[in-house]
């Protein structure tokens, strides 16, 4: 957590938050270190954890941060996919449980559609622009 | 009193923008003529003014002068010299004053310099330097005062955090700074040609070499600022999109954009509003950036709120410099002619289509990192991630690297594909065999695999401009544009390659124990603990040896820092020609049979450095392209000043006979 917030600070070269501790007192969760024997089952895990935000970092994934937070939420991960459930059905739980912001990737809903038009926007609008500028008033053509 | 004089110089430079900017408008009109040649020595004072104020500023951080309520703050009197002075800028007010010196320097070094374009426009330049100057000015001395006093004075500083304690980030913000700030020259020369209505040919060829320097350093400050979140957050990861990177990348993307169209403006005198756009577009992107970074709006639209000051001042400089900008655009652009048309298979038809590509990733970069902030506004907290800017980006960026391949082949103007299509065989059959053999090897992925692809094509395809020529005589310009292409390929590779074929070992080993990844088996022989000047750490003894060969050692660190208190993974990095072995130490863990543990974090990064070496080539390429333009003028110069004596010479002898 603190990792990526000084990350951010860091690079802006703000004043640096005063330093926070995650919870030490606790071990960390079974699979937070360790990898799934699997390794199909484990690239699954990994690859759906990419996805998912650590709710306390600025900006990592839970695959790469050290909260403790992170460690929790890799290892329910972990334990889910060893269970056999379908990573997106681990994703809609989390989502159920911490709302959107956990996922990385956004929905399509009414509130987020914009992001998924923007690029076919500009495809037409570059298209347009390109159509235009090189149509008939060439002089070379 | 140091303090005091360093306050007292930023007043002074203030004022002097104030007069620049004064004296500038007033040169423009016929009435105000005197006061123009005042408009280039001020600009020389103004900067070196604001150098000393910054001189200052560096000196009570290496004193470590606590009665300053920044050194108090953000510096302790442990800390080693060189994170002394980095601490200077390591923090809001002190960056502030790096970005005003910076812009200050700027101004000076083009008024003392920058001869080529008629004076009236380098006029109508200084002032809006000055003007843009002046806002940054009043946000330092008004909302962020770098030399405010704290009484009663504390015994010792608060520390600078552990993680910009760091030779790699001490370096990273100046860099990218000169290149945030350089692009201001940039949107400065745009200004005055518009004022000015001369925009053309020399426009460019003048704006050229600053566009270049500060497109030079922000691509050094992203590299490094990337290698530094690979080494240092100990997971391996190079870029986040980050709101904070991305505020780094759109100043980047905007400025290569302007470096290719001013390239077509210089040789062919077209593109004139399009080029004049990005000149202003690029700076107001670093605006934008420093806005999100400095306001604290990133974290939360709320913690705008807490500290609502320094974000509605900076919120209102953007209104008044970006708006300003746009409107003198809008009212001008309209007498600016285009300029020369040209074919869409020309070489400026390549660059039209790099620019809007470019554009079209800038676009999605700035919409993903501000819609979060959007949707908060209305309540509801979404996440925009790698999953989303990767491919959406890639979208663009694909036919970019494609039209990349040919598009500096073709001749200007007008041209046909048949002419280089058998050139372009070599690369094309490069894609193929490529991309069949990345399949086999079981890449899988779509990015990865086109991007393992397309990129050893485009090394190759980047070198084929130099096919035929003399390469002693080749121009550097174009050495340039070979190694900056080059170099592009190269970090694509890397890219493709470290998602493509990463391979990631997490374990708890026992003293003694040896675990392998990909190739390599690693060894933990001993944990001990070490000390340094402001940290204690314990510290992991690896043995690694790569396909059973020599072993080499690595030591990962778990460090813990006292001032302010922190612990930190310190990672241990091992490179080899084809990859790099990333080892990180965290805790020690017991198992249930009493035995100590200790986590270890393990990664086999077939061929990541080369995403930082071709940064660095990128750079190299650029810096290539400066040198070639600034000794092509030189040279100018000097030709020019020996015809005007030669001239006068016979003048002189004319009379006299």
């Amino acid at each position: 957590m603190i990792r990526r917030l000084s990350l951010t600070l860091a690079l802006a070269g703000l004043v640096l938050a005063p330093a926070l501790r995650a919870d030490d007192s606790m071990p960390p969760a079974p699979w937070a270190y360790r990898q799934l024997p699997d390794a199909a089952q484990e690239a699954k895990a990994k690859a759906l954890m990419e996805t998912l935000r650590c709710l306390v970092c600025q900006s990592q994934s839970i695959a790469d941060s050290d909260a403790s937070i992170a460690g929790d939420m890799r290892s329910q991960v972990r334990e889910r996919i060893a269970a056999g459930e379908d990573p997106e059905a681990i994703r809609a739980w989390l989502i159920q449980r911490y709302g959107d912001y956990v996922s990385y990737e956004p929905r399509v809903t009414s509130l987020t559609w914009p992001l998924f038009a923007a690029p076919l926007v500009l495809l037409a609008l570059a298209a347009l622009l390109l159509r235009k500028r090189f149509t008939g008033k060439g002089d070379g053509a | 009193m140091l303090p005091e004089i360093g306050l007292g110089l930023l007043w002074l430079a203030a004022a002097l923008a104030g007069l620049q900017l004064l004296a500038g408008a007033a040169g423009l009109t016929a009435s105000g003529q005197a006061m123009a040649p005042l408009v280039r020595p001020v600009a020389i004072v103004q900067g070196v003014l604001a150098a000393l104020a910054f001189a200052c500023l560096i000196t009570l951080f290496v004193e470590t002068d606590v009665s300053v309520k920044l050194v108090a703050e953000n510096s302790h009197s442990a800390k080693p010299l060189m994170y002394k002075i980095a601490g200077t800028w390591g923090n809001h007010e002190g960056s502030m004053l790096l970005w005003v010196t910076v812009m200050g320097l700027g101004g000076a070094f083009v008024a003392l310099v920058e001869r080529r374009l008629p004076e009236r426009t380098m006029l109508a330049t200084l002032a809006g330097q000055a003007f843009v100057s002046l806002g940054f000015y009043a946000f330092l001395l008004l909302a962020s005062n770098p030399f405010a006093r704290l009484y009663p004075a504390p015994e010792d500083g608060n520390g600078l955090n552990p993680l910009l304690q760091d030779p790699g980030l001490a370096f990273h913000p100046p860099t990218l700074y000169l290149g945030y700030v350089g692009l201001s020259i940039a949107f400065s020369f745009a200004i005055g040609a518009l004022v000015t209505r001369q925009v053309g040919a020399d426009f460019a060829r003048a704006m050229r070499p600053w566009v270049l320097g500060a497109w030079i350093f922000l691509t050094v400050g992203i590299t490094a600022g990337s290698y530094w979140a690979y080494y240092v957050l100990g997971w391996g990861g190079w870029w986040f999109w980050d709101p904070v990177e991305n505020a780094s990348l759109m100043p980047w993307l905007a400025a290569t954009a302007l470096l290719h169209s001013c390239s077509v403006l210089a040789a062919r005198n077209a593109l004139r509003t399009w080029t004049v756009m990005l000149g202003v577009v690029a700076f107001s992107m670093s605006m934008i950036g420093t806005f999100l970074v400095r306001s604290g709006i990133l974290t939360s639209v709320h913690a705008f709120a807490v500290d609502p000051k320094r974000g509605s001042f900076i919120l209102a400089l953007l209104a008044i410099y970006i708006g300003g900008a746009l409107l003198l655009f809008a009212l001008r652009a309209g007498t600016v002619s285009e300029g020369e048309r040209f074919n869409i298979t020309s070489r400026e038809g390549a660059l039209v289509f790099n620019n809007v590509m470019l554009s079209s990733i800038l676009a999605i970069t700035l919409l993903g990192t501000l819609y979060p902030l959007v949707t908060e506004a209305f309540g509801a907290k979404v996440s925009v991630g790698p999953p989303y800017f990767t491919p959406v980006s890639a979208m663009f960026a694909l036919p970019m690297v494609l039209v990349l391949l040919v598009g500096p082949l073709l001749r200007w103007r007008r041209d046909g594909l048949g002419r280089v299509k058998a050139q372009v065989v070599g690369p094309v059959l490069i894609i193929v065999i490529c991309g069949v053999s990345a399949y086999a090897l079981g890449v899988h992925a779509l990015l990865p695999l086109l991007g393992l692809a397309v990129a050893p094509a485009l090394i190759v395809a980047s070198f084929l401009p130099l096919k035929g020529r003399n390469l002693r005589r080749a121009p550097l310009s174009l050495w340039g544009m070979v190694v900056a292409h080059a170099g592009m390929g190269v970090a694509l590779f890397g890219m493709a390659s470290d998602s493509a074929f990463s391979l990631e070992r997490l374990v708890a080993a026992r003293q003694g124990e040896t675990v392998a990844v990909g190739p390599w088996s690693v060894t933990l022989t001993d944990v001990g603990p070490v000390s340094g000047p402001n940290w204690t750490a314990m510290e992991g003894l690896l043995q690694a040896s790569y396909a059973g060969g020599k072993p080499v050692v690595l030591k990962p660190q778990s460090r813990t820092f006292w001032a302010p208190l922190q612990t930190n993974a310190n990672s241990a990095l091992y490179t080899r020609w084809n990859g790099q072995l990333y080892t990180v130490l965290g805790e020690e863990t017991v198992a249930d049979n009493g035995a100590a543990r200790w986590q270890l974090r393990l990664w086999w990064k077939p061929f990541v450095p080369m995403i930082w070496v071709g940064g660095l080539m990128i750079a190299l390429g650029g810096f290539l392209a400066l040198i070639s333009r600034v000794a092509q003028d030189l040279k100018r110069r000097v030709a020019q000043a020996k015809g005007d004596f030669r001239r006068e010479a016979i003048a002189k002898l004319e009379k006299g006979a």
